[in-house]
């Protein structure tokens, strides 16, 4: 039967239809032309100051008055303290998470007050960070140093780490916990041997997205690591960050030291895409077994 | 041991089951018998699965679980105290539903359990993983290919697998908690039909909601609903004088 309303309904639906997809195809744009204009700025600013000095060597005398030298410093800086951090992050947040999916008791109030926790730790600026990082480290008796900075930005890392690690580790069914706990497996050993290896590419990510906030973040080890020019030897010396070269490049009033902080923002691009790459590769090994 | 003893493998007495207060398994007393099939039949929710579980302690990580009465296990109560869960779920196999193969190779989900109680040999682990595929039935089908994914195999053959899996512990009892029920009916046929060779040396217990399954392989069946044990008894008995009008409507398909 053909209604007449029935047409005039058809058309406002396939209308609806439309305009949904242009609005998803408008968004999906925002978010890849976004990333594309971003990398974008960077090369095409950074690309003239980007050379080989820059990234094998130190600053040298005057390098931030557009004399020579590098930011291999920063480069090094960064990446011991961004790995130093996620280690330490992922020591801490793989317990946490083990327990509240695995061990604690499905109606105990500690998970969903721990999930609570990780959500608003979530959301503290990274400044604020910075400076409770800044007396815990007084408190240690520390001084701005590559030690100070990596424990500030591992509890910068901690929640983010952590949420994104229960998301997916609560998806484990609870079917293949019990096919592992009658086979007489203890709990450590079901965690250990099944779920860790059933979650792997979620955890992977996990620790990939916490490293890439704990390298790009300037706020929380602008009090805590200091900076200087050298390579960092010691856990006690201050050490360079990228964002924070990044930082004071752009803050000078010379065009050329400028472009030099795009250039290290996309050496810093280059880096979490490297690293990412590198974690994917190898994840991929252990992932051909996980059950789908 | 004496014959009588050798008789009852597993000795279920008084035992109750609630979660949240709501009464889940009453009171219930059933002997088990030594190498033979068992099957719990009973309409769906009557508390099977329950009492399968409550078997191999599956049910005390699982939260509000009240579990009262005994479960006497070659004569020692699984719930005693002191009693070690893992060396209790050691002595049981375990087939789910859906068979759930571990994240990892075929030789590795076999060798699993093995490895966890403490034998590292490869040798001697290639022996066991190759005993127990084969008395699962799958050796011929897997030999090739055992560092492959478990999860790249058919439902069935994971089923299997499973079952080698479960069996490479050492267990001497053997809990199926419907495990046809996601498998075709070939492979339902092949597992059944292990089931049947392995009651020579193993006590089965299985619960199944499909009637001709559990004409086709029990020996004594326990008919179960809302959660009391109505009857129980050799199956051939079962079947043709049910004693209960509650079996005697469940056996003629008015309770289902």
């Amino acid at each position: 039967m053909n209604h007449p309303a029935d047409g005039d309904r058809m058309r406002r639906r396939r209308l609806e239809e439309g305009i949904f997809k242009v609005l998803m195809g408008l968004s999906v744009f925002a978010v890849i032309g976004g990333l594309l204009v971003i990398i974008g700025t960077i090369v095409w600013k950074g690309l003239p100051a980007l050379n080989l000095a820059m990234i094998t060597q130190t600053p040298k005398g005057g390098y931030y008055l557009g004399r020579e030298g590098g930011i291999l410093n920063a480069i090094a800086g960064s990446f011991y303290l961004a790995s130093g951090a996620t280690l330490l992050a992922v020591l801490f947040s793989l317990p946490v998470v083990l327990y509240i999916n695995i061990y604690a008791r499905k109606k105990s109030r500690l998970a969903p007050l721990t999930r609570f926790s990780f959500d608003v730790l979530w959301g503290i600026p990274s400044i604020v960070y910075g400076a409770f990082g800044f007396i815990i480290m007084m408190a240690l008796g520390l001084r701005t140093s590559l030690l100070a900075g990596i424990i500030t930005v591992a509890l910068l890392e901690f929640p983010i780490m952590s949420r994104a690690a229960d998301e997916v580790v609560r998806l484990v069914p609870r079917e293949l916990i019990e096919a592992s706990l009658s086979l007489g497996a203890t709990r450590l050993e079901t965690s250990l041997k099944v779920v860790i290896r059933q979650c792997l590419p979620g955890l992977l990510t996990a620790v990939l997205i916490a490293f890439g906030r704990g390298i790009g973040d300037a706020a929380s080890v602008l009090f805590t690591a200091g900076f200087t020019d050298r390579l960092p030897t010691s856990l006690f010396q201050p050490a360079a960050t990228l964002p924070l070269a990044i930082f004071f490049q752009l803050g000078t009033p010379y065009p050329e030291v400028q472009q030099r902080a795009y250039a290290s923002a996309a050496v810093l691009t280059v880096l979490i895409l490297l690293i990412s790459l590198l974690a994917r590769g190898l994840g991929k090994r252990y992932t051909r077994h996980v059950i789908k | 041991m004496n014959a009588m003893d050798r008789q009852t493998h597993i000795s279920i007495r008084n035992l109750s089951v609630a979660f949240d207060g709501l009464q889940i398994l009453k009171d219930v007393n059933i002997d088990i018998p030594d190498r033979k099939i068992t099957v719990i039949v009973g309409p769906s929710g009557c508390g099977k699965t329950t009492l399968l579980k409550s078997l191999n302690r599956l049910l005390d990580p699982l939260d509000g679980a009240r579990i009262s009465g005994e479960i006497l296990v070659d004569g020692e109560n699984i719930y005693g105290p002191g009693v070690e869960v893992t060396s209790i779920r050691k002595k049981m196999g375990l087939l789910s539903q859906r068979p759930q193969a571990l994240p990892m190779s075929i030789y590795d989900n076999v060798a699993y359990g093995p490895r966890l109680h403490g034998r590292r040999n490869r040798k001697e682990l290639d022996a066991l993983v190759k005993h127990y595929l084969r008395v699962a039935g799958l050796w011929d089908e897997v030999k090739d290919r055992l560092g492959e994914p478990a999860a790249r195999l058919s439902v069935g053959q994971q089923q299997r697998m499973c079952l080698a899996r479960g069996l490479a512990v050492g267990p001497e009892i053997i809990l199926g908690d419907e495990p046809t029920s996601a498998l075709d009916p070939q492979s339902s046929q092949n597992v059944e039909r292990r089931l049947i060779e392995l009651k020579s040396d193993y006590t089965v217990v299985v619960v199944t909601h499909i009637l001709r399954q559990a004409k086709r392989i029990a020996d004594y069946i326990a008919f179960l609903y809302l959660g009391e044990l109505v009857e129980h008894g050799p199956a051939a008995e079962i079947f043709a004088n049910p004693r209960d009008p509650r079996t005697r409507a469940y056996l003629t398909g008015e309770i289902s």
